[in-house]
């Protein structure tokens, strides 16, 4: 009976979809370029494996939300993954506490084949407002060599899609 | 009778300190330490709110070491201040009375290089065994930062289970999500977990010793950025503590808009959470539909203030910016509705959530548990039930009893529209006027910055010097309370609840590791 309560109620209802104003039409054509450069280099999919090393969370939320249904980069071929085996890139948020450098280390090297480093937020740019701290590193490039920088104290998800796009292409 | 009056039937404080409003510094002698804390700990119905120690042996040749608790009833702070004299670092464990002092002590331990007397705990938090050398205290005012480091040779010992059948399963610090790093260590006999220890401070950034040398202005800065997620909160309690230092009071349009801000924080949160924990079962639908409202709400917090998270709006005596347009809140409140008819309505998910989880009123007080996560296993407190503009209000804080998922599930949803209640009480109240007082020239001085986050308080304990630079900042995120509280509350529950019970917490880990 479920079945035909379902059935009736997506008759009724139609296809639901987001209103379109909320969509960036900025993010969209972004996207759109995006998709045809992963096709063409990636063979349709480039995956990224996030590690924080010492963010505060704001560079993550940003993140995570470039996978909302409102910007939905998935779409576009990005998506991310749970292993770094399963990677093709690397992307780092935070100034690299000491405690996290190990663990960064080792999350790069499961990476298999050409590995890229993404550096998302100031923080994981050049240390940010930590650098000066006894416990920081400063910035992902003292550890890695970084393809990519993505500034701001956070950057929105239009930033982190555009600079995305810049540098796939 | 008051609690002064009650403490002074045991205890003779060698100096009292009363500059100022609710706060009093209790200075007592070695011996009665321990009587006084305990004294405190049961009069203010209080867990240690903080614990922190200064280091004065430029000026007083000690360490200062200054234990708060909470009164509700009276809507004070009451500190037991030790001074530990220069060369004979030590002081008698608070932890063994009072289990809330636990993670502070060990903080002070590893922090200050101060030993503890009977502590039942003596690993560090933050400073890595593996990483960190053993002598280097970084918040000393002699400590040099290490050009290079010596070779440490620690380890850290995690509790191990032993057993037939019985193993230990390590996750982390790289989790699988997009989220901060932290190690959990199981001790599992099969699927249940028998025991779980949580080793954190993956992202510490040695803030504290950041602050100190700082101006305000850029105090304030680096402390919008303890938590991201709670970047307002946190910026807010900095402002608080030091306008008490200056006596400023911020004019009432900027405590109405404070407010705003403070409850629009809540809101983006609790939603993020509310998918969080639909994702974690394995609900993406109900978990999308959530991610776009809280990204409606962060760009909602983008016309209102010009940052997503809230960022830059408080200032030292107000807020820098009036709201530059409407708080329209009615669509996503419907929209809170169906979500919750998607959640309710389904059977499988209600499974997995009720009764898993279940944080014990009793284990929450013992561990001094605050915030949510408290009022969801019935302990009714909330600092914003004393604070204006919210005791006006007639705020009343939302509480459960069953402290399971379900129940931190059903306090985001009604504090969620509790929220936008208040936003739309306090933009009713706003009355044209100033944003801003303007900053008398510095002043010396030490008082703390209390507000109630949407996780629960955070407390910023401020002293500045005469040229009005930071000589100590002592930051509690609710988070450092907490954390300990999931291990109890995953205790017996399968692993592949562990991710619903933490996101049911969803605690801070940069907030925690500071």
């Amino acid at each position: 009976m479920a079945i035909l309560k379902i059935i009736k109620n997506s008759l009724l209802k139609g296809i639901v979809d987001l209103p379109r104003r909320e969509l960036l039409p900025e993010a969209e054509q972004l996207g759109k370029e995006l998709k045809q450069v992963i096709d063409r280099q990636f063979h349709g999919s480039f995956q990224l494996r996030q590690v924080s090393a010492g963010s505060c969370g704001a560079c993550e939320s940003e993140v995570q939300a470039t996978i909302n249904p409102l910007y939905d980069l998935q779409r576009f071929g990005v998506d991310f993954v749970a292993s770094p085996k399963h990677a093709d890139a690397l992307l780092v948020t935070g100034p690299i506490s000491r405690n996290m450098l190990l663990a960064l280390q080792k999350t790069y090297e499961a990476l298999p084949g050409k590995k890229f480093v993404i550096a998302v937020g100031d923080c994981a740019v050049n240390g940010g407002l930590f650098k000066d701290s006894y416990y920081t590193l400063g910035g992902v490039d003292q550890v890695l060599t970084v393809d990519l920088h993505i500034p701001g104290c956070p950057p929105s998800p239009t930033t982190i899609i555009k600079t995305l796009l810049g540098f796939l292409k | 009778m008051s609690i002064r009056e009650e403490l002074k039937k045991t205890i003779a404080p060698l100096a009292v300190n009363d500059r100022y409003p609710a706060e009093s510094y209790l200075t007592v002698k070695p011996a009665d330490f321990i009587p006084a804390c305990l004294a405190l700990h049961q009069l203010c119905a209080s867990p240690v709110m903080m614990m922190f120690a200064e280091d004065k042996r430029a000026t007083r040749s000690c360490f200062r070491l200054n234990t708060a608790f909470y009164s509700a009833a009276e809507r004070h702070w009451y500190y037991a201040c030790l001074d530990l004299p220069a060369g004979a670092e030590s002081f008698p464990s608070l932890a063994k009375e009072i289990y809330s002092a636990t993670l502070f002590e060990r903080e002070i331990r590893e922090m200050f290089g101060i030993e503890l007397v009977g502590s039942p705990d003596h690993r560090r938090l933050r400073l890595h065994d593996e990483v960190w050398p053993a002598g280097a205290f970084p918040l000393r005012k002699d400590f040099v930062p290490l050009e290079r480091l010596e070779p440490p040779t620690g380890q850290y010992e995690f509790i191990k289970g032993e057993g037939e059948g019985l193993f230990e399963l390590p996750v982390g610090p790289v989790h699988a999500g997009i989220i901060g790093p932290g190690h959990f260590h199981f001790s599992v006999a099969g699927e249940p977990i028998i025991n779980l220890e949580i080793r954190l401070g993956f992202t510490h950034r040695g803030i504290e010793k950041l602050m100190e040398g700082k101006t305000l202005a850029a105090g304030l800065e680096l402390s919008e950025r303890v938590a991201g997620d709670t970047s307002f909160a946190h910026g807010l309690a900095f402002c608080l503590a030091a306008e008490k230092i200056a006596g400023l009071t911020p004019p009432p349009r900027a405590v109405l808009l404070r407010a705003v801000y403070l409850e629009l924080e809540r809101m983006y949160n609790h939603i993020n959470d509310i998918g969080g924990i639909a994702l974690d079962v394995g609900f993406s639908f109900a978990s999308a539909f959530a991610s776009v409202l809280k990204e409606r709400l962060l760009r909602l917090n983008e016309q209102l203030s010009g940052n997503r998270y809230l960022r830059g709006i408080n200032v030292i005596g107000g807020v820098a910016q009036d709201l530059a347009g409407p708080v329209t809140l009615n669509p996503l409140l419907s929209d809170l509705n169906e979500l919750e008819k998607i959640l309710f309505n389904s059977a499988s998910f209600i499974d997995r959530i009720d009764s898993t989880g279940i944080l014990r009123q009793k284990t929450a007080e013992d561990l001094g548990v605050l915030g949510l996560a408290g009022r969801a296993s019935g302990l009714a407190r909330d600092l914003r039930t004393d604070l204006e503009p919210y005791s006006s209000a007639g705020f009343r804080p939302i509480v459960c009893t069953s402290g399971d998922c379900l129940a931190r599930l059903n306090i985001r949803l009604q504090e969620f529209r509790q929220s936008s209640e208040l936003i739309g009480r306090f933009i009713r109240q706003l009355q044209p006027g100033e944003l801003t007082v303007n900053a008398p020239a510095p002043v010396a001085g030490y008082s703390l910055g209390a507000i109630e986050g949407w996780r629960g308080p955070v407390l910023y304990w401020l002293k500045l010097n005469e040229q009005g630079t930071i000589e100590r900042c002592k930051i509690v995120d609710p988070s450092f309370h907490n954390w300990e509280a999931l291990a109890y509350a995953a205790q017996g529950e399968i692993i592949p609840d562990f991710p619903l019970c933490n996101k049911s917490f969803d605690l801070s880990y940069s907030g925690n590791d500071l």
